[in-house]
């Protein structure tokens, strides 16, 4: 099965130049990926990996930092450096914490 | 660093904005509606300072270098490689040392500069993510990182540099870089003409981020 | 028991110069030997050296022993038949030695 990420020669439309500032949180991200690789939590290959197994859609539905950022966690957990409860229950509680000052 | 406005928050950074960061100033996080990948991202970087895995400063500062790099550093070895024919001979052997002699440091990376000739022109792309020399050019551009982009410029390179104004005479070559590993890829455009005893200075304002890419040739 | 990991590269079969073709081979898991290329004919342009297969690094493991590297240069014409470039006109890809066959 090709890959969705292998798509070298696939029919594309023209290319839309416009240029985008990265937001405080996709730099966020980025600094991440750096960070977490060069203390040999996890490789590039591994990340990469992890994003190539999203669903289908994921490029459609997904920013660019949506994608690294799922793949980055898809590695913490598969490193057993984080735990899915550790991750659901944090997230919860951002998600609380942003309806209260909303 | 300890006046900067903390960025562990996503309350924090709605109600101090995003000075700070000078060279590239961030959009401002739409704090009203956090993602579920913006939620996770605060999440995970919680757990991992709360694990010790890396500190907040670590991350403020990761970013602040990822801000400083920009394409002038790349600018600045072409500039000097269209100078000085020893550097040139350097930096088209190995990359990554020849950064290193200008104080540009390249870390792991495997730099590999592609040399631009009347009758040979360069395109560098990632069809398979987006590799990228972000070391000595910055962060790429959308564009790069496009569907659009990484799929055509493989298969029909020269419809694709006339999106972006450039037009290749049919006896040049055009030779497409896929990075496929772990080198990265940087143009060396020609030097214009109309530039003898330009300062490297100069020189190096021409050199834009697109033309390492190959995407365009400097003009004066 | 399994035996101790090899560290020591195989050597390089190929040389620059050396007309090789990518194999067909169409395997699972995180390859970065595109499809686009897959069954294609080129020349040896240059040997990177030896790295860590990253087939191997994707699933968390050493990727041990390092493959030899090469740039390798294709005719566009010889990958799409629809190409509409300069017949001159050329592609470069950076390729481990176990997707290489002498051709």
């Amino acid at each position: 099965m090709r890959g969705h990420h292998d798509i070298g020669g696939a029919e594309a439309g023209p290319v839309d130049r416009e240029e985008h500032d990265l937001a405080l949180w996709e730099k966020r991200v980025d600094a991440m990926m750096m960070l977490l690789s060069q203390k040999n939590l996890f490789t590039v290959d591994e990340a990469r990996f992890a994003m190539e197994k999203l669903p289908p859609n994921a490029y459609e539905n997904l920013k660019y930092y949506e994608r690294w950022m799922a793949g980055i966690c898809d590695c913490l957990l598969r490193r057993g450096v984080i735990s899915a409860d550790e991750v659901g229950r944090k997230m919860a509680e951002v998600k609380a914490r942003q309806s209260e000052s909303a | 660093m300890s006046d900067k406005p903390p960025i562990d928050d996503a309350h924090h950074a709605h109600d101090h904005g995003h000075e700070g960061y000078d060279h590239h100033p961030a959009r401002a996080d739409d704090d009203e509606h956090l993602s579920y990948y913006q939620i996770m991202e605060i999440a995970v970087r919680e757990l991992l300072i709360e694990k010790g895995v890396f500190a907040a400063d670590d991350v403020r500062s990761a970013i602040d270098r990822m801000d400083a790099r920009t394409s002038a550093q790349g600018a600045r070895m072409i500039a000097h490689a269209w100078v000085d024919p020893d550097y040139k001979t350097r930096l088209l052997a190995d990359g990554s040392a020849a950064a290193k002699e200008l104080g540009i440091d390249v870390g792991p990376m495997r730099l590999v500069v592609a040399e631009n000739k009347p009758d040979l022109h360069h395109l560098v792309v990632c069809t398979l993510c987006s590799c990228y020399p972000r070391m000595v050019l910055g962060i790429p551009p959308d564009w790069y990182k496009s569907r659009s982009y990484r799929s055509r410029a493989v298969r029909e390179p020269r419809g694709l540099l006339r999106e972006f104004g450039t037009e290749i005479a049919d006896g040049v070559e055009v030779c497409v870089l896929d990075s496929t590993a772990d080198m990265r890829y940087l143009v060396m455009p020609m030097r214009p003409a109309g530039t003898e005893g330009w300062s490297e200075q100069q020189l190096a304002e021409l050199v834009t981020r697109d033309s390492m890419v190959g995407v365009t040739r400097p003009t004066l | 028991m399994s035996a101790p990991l090899e560290t020591e590269p195989p050597l390089a079969r190929f040389r620059v110069g050396d007309r090789i073709s990518v194999r067909r081979a169409y395997p699972p898991g995180h390859i970065r030997t595109p499809w686009y290329i897959r069954g294609c004919v080129g020349i040896v342009d240059v040997l990177y050296g030896s790295f860590r297969n990253p087939e191997e690094l994707a699933f968390g493991r050493p990727g041990l022993p390092p493959q030899p590297l090469y740039r390798v240069r294709f005719q566009q014409t010889a990958i799409w038949p629809d190409y509409a470039g300069a017949r001159h006109d050329t592609i470069c890809l950076d390729l481990y030695q176990h997707w290489l066959e002498p051709a």
